[in-house]
């Protein structure tokens, strides 16, 4: 079976362009020229280099031998925490900067959730010199308040949403509203591999850079490209997809996908898309989503911002209906506990987005040859507040 | 296989073609979301509107998400969801409509929650209620082309797209080959009721589009709020359509038949 996206920006039944006509221009013009303007030498040549000399890359592919032993399987960590920024975010936002200077466009909007796409966007406008807008839920904004100032220093206008429930789908809401109001001068850099086509793929192009290196690194290190595992966290899925985008047509490379169960999947309290969800349109694309039986999009839970979304992107829910991808869900609870743990062993505090990729090992039969590459996807800073506030250290 | 009532049906012409052939011009198309202000009001609000003379009535179906949509009617969407609006029940409300109004009806909604009802139920549901069109604003013209389309017709609604101030010439002819009914014309690159006012680069943007020469009527929205802004773009096309304007109007204290009567008065005088 091959993952591949089809002219019309489907994945098997999902994906799309499911949009109002005032964002189709926009949504056009960007369809019909990234492919050409990133397979651009001269493109190219400026994302590898600024990935290399001001993101860090490429991150370390650790042996966690600690951590191995507890489970008793071979696991290496993608240092993902280590990029500039904090989070794999930036790898997008390099991209789609370089993309938007290229179709012209002299201001930025984004979304953002945990505020890590937020701050991944705000700098690189800072770096290129560009205007940038993001809006954030006003719940987000409060529990992620350490991202909202640094977003601020970097010369960013925070925007909180107002509308529904206040969190990242709203955002995200508001961000469409303000392309709508602004179609000719503004790009929006959207986050994940979400939205209307084609932004999932792109997004997922954008982050494959982690796979790519992933198979490099293991090559030197195991002298294969190919574990038996890649784990990575799920909100929208921008992380899981750069991680397993190299790996989609290898069979023999089970994907793990790792979705928020928030206080439990059956409390109304939960972020699990895919146990939870049923195909549905939202955000611009055909995916499973987490809505009532009238179709109203119902709000997620999770004590993490970053997978406080009612979707995913329409590529995961494709490997879910395939069963290409293997999906657990972790609580609150389970994640916390594996984010400790991962301080504990490794000496490395992890978002708790990430937190939730470490706690699904607890899930998986793993045998004591097997080899496992866990995404991490970024660093704990910014979630000082809820550990603190967690308290069971 | 034909039956019965598709020869019924193809032989009355719908009611928006016999309204734009009989007044193609001041045509005034009215936006209310279904569940606001009260979850019961969507009959006396249809009945007020036709009696005070709006000519085409759009029925918004409420969503959680409207992204096209500004603060007034998403705050509309809010409410009539908080009142326990859902598309079965507006379906259920609107059972024996055609025995209270006779004017020409669309509904309006994003494409979600009529996915989730099931689009060959929903179109039944529309025929069986005596619906004249649908305006689906994020489906893909593909997929109407290869899946909507022929469940469309079968029902006899008509299908509204949207152009916008962007939209290519291309584009414009390619939407006035695939719409029926009327075209919608978006006034700006805004959500609805972000402007007020129309300006001279709109104005200029409605001569081009009548210059044109579509094949179908075209009724510009958003934005439009009052007598000025209807008269205005009642000069460049077919009619216009009021929505947020008319969401405050519900909204407001008093007999909601009387300020409805007076609103749309005040518009069309
Ligand atoms: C560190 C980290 N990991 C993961 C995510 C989830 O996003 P995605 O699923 O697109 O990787 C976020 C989002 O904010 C994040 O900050």
């Amino acid at each position: 079976m091959k993952i591949k996206v089809d002219e019309r920006g489907y994945y098997g039944n999902f994906g799309g362009a499911y949009i109002p006509e005032m964002l189709y221009p926009n949504v056009e013009e960007l369809r019909d020229n990234y492919e050409a303007i990133t397979s651009d030498p001269d493109f190219k040549k400026q994302f590898d280099q600024l990935l290399k000399d001001y993101v860090g890359r490429p991150t370390p592919l650790y042996l966690a031998e600690r951590l191995s032993e507890h489970y008793g399987a071979k696991i290496y960590l993608k240092r993902e925490d280590l990029c500039h920024t904090g989070a794999h975010k930036v790898n997008n936002t390099i991209g789609q900067i370089l993309l938007a200077q290229r179709l012209g466009k002299k201001k930025i909007i984004a979304e953002t959730g945990a505020g890590q796409h937020g701050v991944a966007t705000a700098t690189v406008c800072a770096l290129m010199g560009v205007e940038c807008i993001v809006y954030m839920g006003e719940v987000d904004m409060a529990r992620q308040k350490p991202n909202v100032e640094r977003m601020r220093i970097l010369g960013a206008e925070v925007r909180p949403a107002t509308s529904g429930s206040k969190t990242l789908k709203d955002a995200t809401n508001e961000a469409m509203r303000h392309w709508i109001n602004n179609p000719t001068d503004t790009h929006y850099i959207i986050g994940s591999v979400v939205g209307p086509h084609p932004y999932p793929e792109m997004v997922a192009r954008f982050q494959s850079v982690i796979s790519a290196e992933i198979r490099t690194q293991l090559k030197e290190k195991e002298g294969t490209e190919l574990p038996n595992y890649v784990v990575a966290c799920v909100g929208g899925g921008s992380n899981a997809a750069g991680a397993f985008y190299n790996y989609y047509d290898e069979e023999e490379v089970a994907l793990v996908a790792v979705e928020a169960a928030g206080l439990g999947n059956t409390t109304g309290k939960s972020a699990a898309t895919t146990t939870l969800g049923k195909p549905g349109i939202l955000h611009g694309s055909k995916t499973l989503l987490m809505q009532t039986e009238d179709g109203q999009v119902v709000e997620p839970y999770s004590i993490s911002a970053g997978l406080d979304y009612p979707g995913i992107g329409p590529v995961h829910a494709h490997l879910f209906e395939t069963g290409r991808g293997t999906f657990y869900s972790v609580t609150d609870e389970e994640a916390m506990k594996a984010g400790i743990q991962l301080s504990r062993l490794e000496g490395i505090i992890p978002a708790i987005e990430s937190a939730h990729a470490f706690a699904a090992l607890n899930q998986m039969s793993l045998k004591p040859d097997d080899l496992v590459v866990i995404n991490l996807s970024g660093r704990g800073d910014k979630d000082l507040e809820t550990y603190i506030k967690w308290g069971k250290y | 296989m034909t039956n019965q009532k598709e020869i019924v049906s193809k032989a009355e012409m719908n009611r928006i073609e016999k309204l734009f052939q009989t007044k193609p011009n001041r045509v005034l198309n009215v936006y209310f979301t279904a569940g606001y202000p009260k979850l019961d009001d969507t009959v006396s609000i249809l009945k007020a509107l036709e009696a005070s003379g709006a000519d085409l009535i759009e029925i918004g179906i409420p969503f959680s998400d409207p992204v096209a949509d500004g603060p007034t009617i998403q705050a509309s969407n809010d409410v009539a969801l908080n009142n326990g609006m859902t598309l079965k029940l507006l379906m259920e409300q609107l059972k024996d409509v055609r025995q209270k109004v006779s004017v020409p009806i669309v509904l309006m909604g994003y494409i979600n929650p009529i996915v989730q009802y099931g689009i060959e139920r929903f179109c039944e549901d529309c025929a069986a209620r005596g619906i004249d069109g649908l305006i689906l604003p994020d489906l893909p013209m593909f997929e109407y082309l290869e899946v909507y389309k022929p469940i469309f017709e079968k029902n006899g609604l008509l299908n509204t797209f949207l152009i916008t101030p962007q939209t290519s010439e291309a584009r414009i002819r390619e939407i006035d080959n695939n719409t029926s009914g009327f075209i919608y014309m978006v006034s700006s690159a805004s959500t609805t009721g972000a402007k007020t006012g129309i300006s001279e680069e709109q104005e200029a943007y409605f001569k081009r589009v009548n210059s044109m020469g579509l094949k179908n009527p075209r009724l510009i929205g958003f934005g439009i709020s009052n007598k000025e802004t209807f008269d205005k773009a009642c000069k460049n096309a077919n009619g216009a359509i009021i929505g947020s304007a008319f969401i405050k109007v519900l909204g407001q204290e008093g007999d909601m038949e009387a300020n409805i009567n007076e609103f749309v008065n005040g518009v069309i005088r």
